[in-house]
């Protein structure tokens, strides 16, 4: 497999610095925008893989970048915003990006989110989900509906089970309200996020070890869920 | 040398007195000696000049007398329609104020200046109507004869001996602009007289007829001629003040005249007020009260307060003093303020009392020292008579009587049975004591009534021959006499007392009522309880309801919500008009008399504050001058009251300026500190792995860049809490408010502090049943990562923390505790205030945390605070209220 390619769309010069050092230094091959509209043009000539895309870019919002690049492919796309803007995140998940990483954020994090973000990526191009998904103790056999801790076989609800393997299909990157709702009650609910809220307790008091301290099923404040892949 | 120079506050005074007077409109009057001098003529002249030269005029008021010369004059103006008051059955014309107010011309023309407007205008007088049009900025022209001088009335009504009821007070001619004497000799004036050619009212024929006489005339233009040469010669002394061409003129004479219940006392203030006018000097108008002025007849306790007002409207200083003797007080009052002549009328005493009391102006003379003291002739003049106070009378009470009737039988009676055993001399003694007992409980009449009654009964029944009226000794007949006297005597020296008693006692009353106002006044905090506790006091001391209306914003003028009456718009316009003239009016005031309630402006020494309305309930005025003057004593002390509660405001809001500025420049220097220590930490390490990065070991390296990321870390968390703050401070944190399982949130807070809880003990206890709280999520993980970075923070590496929540119907509870060293007694509560630190000598944070979850808790209408735990360390505690149901989540099957 070549090198994956990358385009940051960024218009900070000593951001789009540290990543070209971080990034580079792993294998991808960079291209680098400093504007929405040149930022649209090259992921439109280079065929990323992954594109990074700031929310407060100078001459168009961040999520008008993500719209005109949603028109045309379905490339991963990773969205750069600060901390105290979850709203900003929601919509630009809602409206096509992948995952997001608030400023500041360490280089661990972001090859993380790039990684999370190729392999589903490559999943999808093979056309099938691994019937299997394994992170720590937790097993979940969607082939044969069979969720395990341990050893522990553990029973699920329709719903619960519905809501895990949603989780489960987007492992690693966040999930908003919106789209498990969307996904597992169905468009009609989009509003009620507090089912969501309900049943995720559900499911910790029976997948997690101590609820109140989750390993597998994160929280992100004011955005979604996050099942852990790694 | 200085002292040519104007002084400069001298300069600053009359620098104000020139921008108020160019702000206000331009008075011009035509002043004759007399009806038909071509004062009119003059005017409407004059107007033509000022229309040619392309001013707007409009011709106010012009009373033309069909005469056609004038009448063609007026033609070429435009006329103000009249306003029509139906009165009496006939239509009168007068000045249509409002008219002239909303037409707003540049020049206004308005007739007769003396004239007393019908009842039920605004002002009762046309001058008062004029000052309102200079006070709007419209130049007015208007005409006005000698005889209408305040200060000359009584001159004139001597010389010609037509008293004149239509005056004008100094004070408007004093303040003309200009005053054009229209000057027409005696002669000219008969012979246009003759003609027919001056007006005269059919009904005055008789007295026109007496006035215009060559005498009269020449009298009348002299003293038009003089005080219009007075006024030029004014005019020159302001013009060298203005031009320092003099220094600025010193202020050697002061003149003090005294003023009694008499009714010379009116003629003693005009020439005091003429005598002032050419010293040019200030004048003070003194009024006496002594004990004996108690008992003085309404009518003179009246006419003092007129005479006083006069003066006032002559432009004297009006004072009170009280004292022993009138000579007395005079004395040590005009020593106290330089007086240097005193101005008294000539004694009323006759030669008898003058002997027997001394006389007034004796005593002033030998106390004087080298104050002039000037004596004026007492000659009685008919001056003004006094307008009539209305005052209710009081009903003739009987009982009284008949009680002195059966005092007498009661006499008679013990009288008839001690007979036996006294001579006739000694049963006068128990009459006697019957007279004295009525006279002290019933008063003057009564006692008057018992004494005859025991004469009669005296004489009757016990004088032989007994059983008439007859007598046979003459001797009876003195001893009559004498004990008619003495019953007299006491009878009136009992009234006396009572009288004193009782204007003592009301005086008491007042003056109590009063101290207990100003009391509550002074405990009174803010503006509203003050007005409650002033409409109170008011209200019962006047027996009225009453209203107060505060100026609000946009200068409009408000009735306070506590008022006791309803204001229509007619009481609203008197109110604004008093509020924006600073002079009372309503009913039983010169203007708009017609209103419900009489209306006084709140004064203080700043500014006007507000207006008070009292409207008695019987619809009779304040008219009693002690009445009124007792309400504006109460209505100054509110007044001064407000005043003070919106001082007391203005210094609050200062000191919290002063407070903001105070933590605006500790946030500077906290977060200058703050900011520069990481930032120099991450420029030093960074420099050295630059500049020397080859010769370090790969452990020093490492080193150095974990102290950059932790340093970078920090500037995050501080710049993260900086912004929270802001945001909670300027009003801009919006709660996205929705339902949350509160485990889920604590569970993204551990999750966020991640790695810093390595190796920490977290004992969680959330119960299962903990039903949802509507809560930001954001915010609320905000506040327990705050809380748990501090318990890491202040606490041994490896103690345990423990987060536990509880629920009530009410509100859900978090607590996070730590085994920590605690908190400082008695700092539970300042570790929430912004920029404090428990221990500033561990300071790693920026004392921003706890203020900020203060903050955000606060947003969700939960309480914070801290406590220390008897076991150790300390914990945090704070509420989210459940307000509203949760919503219903549908059952998985």
């Amino acid at each position: 497999m070549p090198d994956p390619v990358v385009v940051l769309i960024e218009d900070e010069p000593q951001i789009r610095r540290f990543l070209r050092a971080t990034l580079t230094g792993q294998g991808y091959r960079l291209f680098e925008a400093g504007t929405g509209a040149d930022g649209v043009m090259e992921v439109g000539s280079r065929q990323p893989d992954v594109v990074i895309v700031d929310l407060g870019l100078p001459d168009m919002d961040g999520l008008e970048v993500i719209r005109r690049i949603r028109e045309w492919t379905a490339v991963p796309v990773i969205v750069l915003s600060a901390r105290g803007q979850e709203r900003d995140k929601v919509t630009a998940l809602d409206g096509g990006a992948d995952d997001y990483l608030s400023k500041p954020f360490s280089a661990g994090e972001l090859l993380a989110r790039i990684r999370v973000a190729l392999r589903h990526t490559a999943g999808a191009s093979h056309e099938s989900d691994e019937a299997t998904f394994k992170v720590g103790e937790l097993r979940v056999d969607q082939l044969h509906r069979r969720v395990q801790v341990g050893e522990r076989e553990i029973r699920l609800t329709p719903i619960e089970y519905k809501l895990l393997t949603t989780l489960v299909h987007h492992a690693g990157k966040v999930v908003t309200h919106q789209q498990l709702l969307r996904e597992v009650w169905g468009p009609a609910h989009t509003e009620q996020a507090h089912y969501v809220r309900v049943y995720m307790a559900h499911l910790r008091h029976k997948l997690e070890g101590e609820p109140a301290r989750p390993r597998y099923l994160l929280t992100e404040a004011g955005v979604g869920y996050r099942l852990t892949a790694e | 040398m200085a002292g040519d120079r104007p002084d400069p506050e001298a300069l600053l005074a009359r620098v104000k007195e020139e921008e108020a007077r160019q702000r206000r409109g331009k008075l011009k009057i035509f002043f004759g000696a007399a009806a038909g001098v071509g004062k009119t003529y003059a005017m409407l002249e004059a107007a033509r000049d000022e229309r040619t030269d392309g001013r707007d005029v409009v011709a106010g008021y012009v009373e033309t007398h069909q005469r056609p010369e004038t009448d063609a004059l007026l033609a070429g103006l435009e006329p103000l329609p009249p306003r029509s008051v139906e009165y009496g059955g006939t239509s009168l014309r007068e000045l249509d104020l409002d008219g002239a107010l909303a037409r707003r011309p540049a020049l206004i023309l308005v007739d007769e200046l003396a004239h007393t407007n019908a009842p039920g205008s605004r002002h009762a007088k046309r001058w008062q109507d004029v000052l309102e049009l200079l006070d709007a900025g419209i130049d007015v022209y208007t005409t006005m004869n000698v005889q209408h001088v305040e200060s000359l009335n009584d001159v004139i009504a001597k010389i010609t001996g037509v008293v004149v009821r239509e005056t004008v007070p100094d004070s408007v001619l004093e303040q003309a602009d200009d005053v054009e004497l229209i000057d027409l000799p005696p002669d000219d004036l008969l012979e246009r007289f003759r003609e027919g050619k001056v007006y005269v009212p059919d009904q005055a024929q008789e007295a026109i007829r007496n006035f215009f006489r060559k005498g009269n005339l020449i009298a009348l233009r002299e003293l038009a001629l003089r005080r219009t040469a007075d006024r030029v010669d004014a005019q020159m002394r302001v013009y060298r003040r203005e031009h320092a061409i003099e220094k600025v003129w010193p202020v050697t004479e002061r003149l003090l005249v005294c003023v009694n219940a008499s009714p010379l006392s009116a003629r003693l203030v005009r020439a005091t007020k003429r005598m002032a006018d050419r010293l040019d000097a200030p004048w003070i108008a003194a009024y006496v009260e002594t004990p004996a002025q108690l008992r003085m007849p309404q009518e003179d306790k009246d006419r003092v307060v007129q005479t006083r007002r006069l003066a006032e409207q002559l432009g004297a200083e009006t004072v009170t003093l009280s004292g022993r003797t009138m000579s007395e007080a005079i004395l040590a009052f005009a020593h106290d303020r330089n007086v240097t002549k005193i101005v008294v009328g000539k004694p009323r005493r006759s030669l008898w009392q003058r002997m027997l009391l001394g006389s007034i102006v004796d005593a002033l003379v030998r106390g004087s020292g080298d104050i002039d003291i000037e004596v004026i002739s007492g000659e009685r003049e008919d001056a003004t008579p006094i307008a009539p106070v209305r005052r209710r009378a009081i009903p003739t009470e009987w009982a009284p009587y008949v009680w002195a009737t059966a005092v007498v039988a009661l006499a008679s009676g013990v009288a008839w049975l001690t007979l036996p055993f006294f001579e006739l001399a000694n049963l006068v003694m128990v009459y006697l004591l019957g007279i004295v007992v009525v006279a002290t409980r019933y008063g003057q009449g009564p006692s008057l009534l018992s004494s005859v009654l025991s004469v009669a009964a005296l004489d009757f029944l016990f004088v032989p021959p007994v059983y008439t009226f007859a007598v046979s000794d003459v001797r009876y007949l003195f001893l009559f006499a004498v004990m008619l006297v003495v019953g007299l005597v006491t009878s009136s020296l009992a009234a006396r007392i009572r009288t004193q008693a009782d204007a003592a006692s009301q005086r008491e009353r007042r003056t109590a009522a009063l101290y207990a106002m100003s009391r509550e006044l002074a405990s009174a905090r803010g503006v509203e309880p003050l007005l409650a506790i002033a409409v109170r006091h008011i209200s019962e001391v006047f027996r009225s309801p009453v209203v107060v209306l505060l100026p609000g914003a946009g200068g409009s003028l408000d009735a306070w919500s506590g008022g006791q009456f309803k204001l229509d718009a007619n009481d609203l316009g008197v109110a604004r008009w008093v509020h924006e003239h600073h002079q009372p009016a309503g009913l039983g005031t010169a203007t708009l008399p017609g209103a419900s309630a009489l209306y006084l402006p709140l004064q203080a020494p700043r500014g006007p504050v507000g207006v008070l309305g009292v409207r008695p309930p019987d619809g009779h005025a304040f008219d009693a001058p002690d009445q009124l003057h007792q309400l504006e004593t109460f209505s100054n002390q509110t007044a001064l009251a407000i005043e003070r509660a919106q001082l007391a405001d203005e210094a609050q809001d200062a000191q919290v300026r002063i407070e903001t500025e105070r933590l605006r420049s500790s946030l500077l220097s906290s977060v200058s500190h703050d900011l520069r220590t990481p930032l120099a930490t991450i420029t030093g390490a960074a420099s050295t792995i630059l500049e020397s990065g080859a010769k370090l070991d790969a452990q020093a390296r490492q080193e150095l860049l974990e102290s950059v990321r932790e340093e970078a870390e920090r500037l995050n968390r501080l710049v993260q809490n900086l912004l929270e703050m802001t945001r909670l401070e300027s009003g801009a944190l919006q709660l996205h408010r929705e339902w949350h399982p509160l485990e889920e949130v604590i569970g993204a807070a551990l999750s966020r502090l991640g790695k810093k809880l390595s190796g920490r003990r977290v004992h969680t206890s959330v119960p299962s049943d903990l039903p949802l709280v509507p809560i930001d999520d954001v915010l609320v993980e905000q506040v327990l990562v705050n809380l748990l970075d501090n318990a890491i923070k202040y606490t041994p590496a490896e103690s345990p923390i423990r987060i536990m929540a509880t629920s009530t119907d009410e509100a859900v509870t978090v607590e996070i505790a730590d085994h920590g060293p605690g908190l400082p007694r008695g700092e539970e509560d300042r570790i929430f205030e912004k920029f404090y630190r428990a221990q500033p000598d561990r300071g790693r944070g920026s004392g921003l945390g706890l203020a900020i979850c203060q903050g955000i808790v606060k947003a969700h209408g939960g309480r914070i605070w801290a406590q220390n735990l008897p076991e150790g360390g300390v914990a945090f505690l704070f509420t989210l209220p459940r307000v509203g149901t949760p919503p219903a989540v549908p059952a998985d099957a």
